[in-house]
């Protein structure tokens, strides 16, 4: 059996990508020392790779743009190769999160009331009157972050009417839309889901405590500057509502294998869907592999497990 | 109740110097510009593709066949006493005189550099650097808690009047000034040059003050006119600690430095440096030897010197074909580095994530500060891609400026200042 790790990729989470293709390849070389596992980038190179040596399974590790927004999958749907992991038309749905949120708020799920827009609406409507319009509907606090992409790179909470801007031009850096949200103050909790055989399961919530407030690039990616409970600190009911917006998410999403749904628990006990991953982070300081953890299973065991399934 | 975890057992130990060091969108984005899509303008990576590789593996091989046994043992904390020798030959070029034990060779400059700092600063104690200074530099500085100030610098380098006026106000605070540090020749970042005059006035200022003048020159033989300008280590021999390298006129991977100081400095040093590494390699140290004694390093010298220059020049003339109006650069005569502004309003940090996306990287100026100077600014590095690969970049830049611009008619110029985050600088800008 040979499995490819597909990590790296041009978007501004290269650097989070590697560490999870390298946590993954290794941790399914012990779980499997009779595969192969092969650790590519994407480039140039890769297409004609896989054309010639057609893994029997590539597992998509890329975060941001083309990992994430179905791009690379529908490559390989088309090459007819397997994977782990969502389909193209799903992920390019849960990763562009306007719209993730749109279906999950039809189906009645409740998510933070959000406004997206390109740079051109405020170019030729004016910025001073939309952003005043916008903070008008969506009230303060308010979360700006680029409509599609992760890791929190440009994103922002503006308490201040006159921060917007400033946060908008921070987003816009990462992205050609940027989508303002009602912020909700609670508790962030982050819950993975996972397929075993005919049953799809949710993992323990992980709970978010960021040294600083916010759950930022730093704070993502620098051990210490977060703590992290898992599972979280709610009740039994609260637990099991987070818990099923996660598994409803990936339901209504069309998802695969495996994902995790961002969401925050507010003062009410209510429970907010923010954002929904297809790749999820796999490094030393992600979610995911901390929940699996508490559950026991090591993130060797879920990988192999998968890529029996798509191969089967 | 489940029990916390931070991921990191030993935070609650780390120094508090360590606090700083974190993880930031920056550096993720440099990760992406180390990919062979993107034209990166940011490192001041040497062209060691320039160098007669050939003859280069032959002395490597001759250091191990011939002198094997010293090559891999331990060698003198001072550094090989052959290389101090062939040292002073090559500092000759630009003027400057002294004794091979004036000289302790280190693992390239920043080494000498970590030294020096090392030896002459407690914490809170003042250094003085020209605004913008190396980053390399300013990493050191902070690491040994020094209270790092920037004095002005103009398109001649170092304002002396701005220098003597810092040195007032830092004595007036009740602090200690330990350091002056510059860069004269071909700077890096602002890519300009000390004339003599600025020189000496500089140099009779740290006289007059009794205070250290760190002169460091890693390009001072990569000038594209004329003679390599004179050292201020050439007029003297006590107030003056200089630092070079042979990173840009050899190969940066041989990590082969060198300090020349005044004997009481020089000893302290000898002692640092044994206990920081015991002793630089002497396998490196005798590669070096071995192909200054046997190759021609005037003319490869040369050689450098002309590719550089027609990247300066492919750099310049892009910019000039390509960037919108109100973006100014400095022309460096020599060196790695052209410093650019951008037109008012713009901020080179928050622009990064645009340029990269666009495949092209540069520095931003905030790196060259520490305490958020440098907004409107960014380094661009001529040395590494080919004159093409300069000019696409280029090209590539001046759009993304165009679109900043865009946003800040959209948005007002107050959008456009971003918080700067860790400045803790990526490993690959030197």
């Amino acid at each position: 059996m040979q499995v490819l790790v597909l990590a790296g990729g041009l978007s501004a989470e290269r650097d989070v990508s590697l560490r999870s293709g390298r946590r993954v390849a290794d941790a399914l070389r012990r779980e499997r020392p009779e595969w192969e596992i092969v650790e590519r980038d994407v480039d140039a190179s890769l297409l004609p790779h896989l054309v010639e040596h057609r893994p029997d399974c590539v597992i998509p590790l890329l975060h941001g743009a083309a990992g994430e927004d179905g791009a690379m999958r529908d490559v390989l749907e088309s090459l007819g190769i397997a994977f782990v992991g969502s389909g193209a038309s799903a992920s390019r749905l849960a990763f562009d999160k306007p719209n993730a949120k749109h279906v999950l708020a039809a189906a009645g799920i409740l998510t933070p009331e959000c406004v997206a827009m390109p740079q051109s609406t405020f170019r030729e409507l004016g910025a001073t009157s939309v952003l005043d319009a916008v903070v008008e509907r969506l009230g303060l606090p308010l979360v700006v972050k680029p409509a599609r992409g992760g890791s929190a790179l440009g994103m922002s909470i503006v308490r201040r009417a006159d921060e917007v801007p400033a946060a908008m031009v921070a987003a816009f850096a990462y992205a050609d839309t940027v989508m303002l949200e009602a912020f909700i103050e609670g508790t962030e909790v982050a819950v993975g889901v996972f397929s075993r055989d005919e049953d799809l399961l949710a993992l323990s919530a992980v709970e978010i405590v960021p040294e600083n407030g916010v759950y930022d690039y730093a704070a993502r990616y620098t051990a210490g500057t977060t703590t992290f409970y898992c599972p979280a600190r709610l009740t039994d009911d609260i637990e099991e509502s987070v818990q099923a917006l996660a598994l409803n998410a990936h339901l209504l999403l069309g998802l695969s294998h495996v994902s995790r749904t961002d969401a925050i628990v507010d003062a009410d006990g209510q429970v907010w869907f923010l954002e929904v991953n297809v790749a999820p982070g796999m490094t030393e300081t992600s979610l995911l592999p901390q929940a699996l953890a508490e559950a026991e299973i090591g993130v060797g065991a879920l990988f192999a497990e998968l890529v029996d399934r798509v191969t089967a | 109740m489940s029990q916390g975890s931070r991921l990191d057992p030993w935070v609650d130990s780390y120094a508090s110097r360590a606090h700083a060091m974190r993880a930031s969108e920056i550096r993720a984005l440099f990760a992406v510009a180390s990919r062979p899509e993107v034209v990166s303008l940011a490192g001041g990576m040497p062209f060691v593709q320039a160098l007669p590789v050939e003859m280069l593996t032959q002395t490597a091989v001759r250091v191990l066949t011939e002198r094997g046994p010293v090559a891999l043992q331990y060698g003198s904390g001072q550094g090989d006493v052959t290389l101090r020798e062939q040292i002073l030959e090559v500092v000759g070029e630009v003027g400057v005189t002294a004794h091979p034990d004036d000289i302790v060779v280190t693992t390239g400059s920043q080494m000498a550099l970590d030294l020096v700092t090392r030896v002459f600063c407690d914490p809170g104690d003042v250094v003085l650097v020209e605004s913008p200074s190396y980053v390399g530099a300013l990493g050191v500085f902070r690491a040994y808690e020094c209270d790092v100030i920037h004095v002005a610098m103009d398109d001649q380098g170092l304002v002396p009047v701005a220098l003597s006026e810092a040195i007032t106000r830092v004595r007036a605070a009740g602090k200690k000034v330990k350091l002056i540090y510059t860069i004269p020749s071909f700077h890096n970042p602002a890519g300009v040059t000390q004339g003599p005059q600025r020189r000496a006035e500089i140099l009779a200022i740290a006289q007059r003050e009794g205070i250290a003048l760190l002169e460091d020159d890693p390009y001072g033989l990569l000038g594209f006119e004329g003679e390599p300008p004179r050292a201020i280590r050439a007029d003297d021999a006590e107030g003056v600690i200089y630092l070079g390298s042979f990173s840009k006129t050899i190969a940066s991977g041989l990590r082969v430095g060198w300090a020349i100081a005044p004997h009481g400095v020089r000893e302290k040093l000898v002692l640092a440096a044994e206990s920081a590494v015991l002793c630089p390699s002497n396998y490196a140290q005798l590669t070096v030897s071995e192909y200054l004694a046997t190759q021609p390093w005037r003319e490869q010298i040369k050689v450098f010197r002309e590719v550089y220059r027609e990247r300066r020049d492919a750099l310049l003339e892009s910019l000039q074909a390509y960037m919108p109006e109100g973006t100014t650069w400095t022309i460096p005569a020599g060196g790695f580095y052209s410093w650019l502004t951008l037109p008012t309003g713009l901020d080179a940090t928050s622009m990064l994530p645009r340029a990269v996306a666009a495949l092209v990287a540069y520095v931003p100026g905030t790196g060259f500060y520490v305490d958020g100077q440098g907004r409107q600014n960014l380094r661009l590095s001529y040395c590494y891609p080919e004159p093409d690969r300069i000019r696409e970049g280029v090209r590539r830049l001046a759009t993304v400026v165009e679109g900043e611009l865009e946003l800040v008619n959209t948005f007002g110029p107050s959008a456009m200042h971003q918080p700067v985050g860790s400045s803790v600088p990526a490993p690959d800008i030197r």
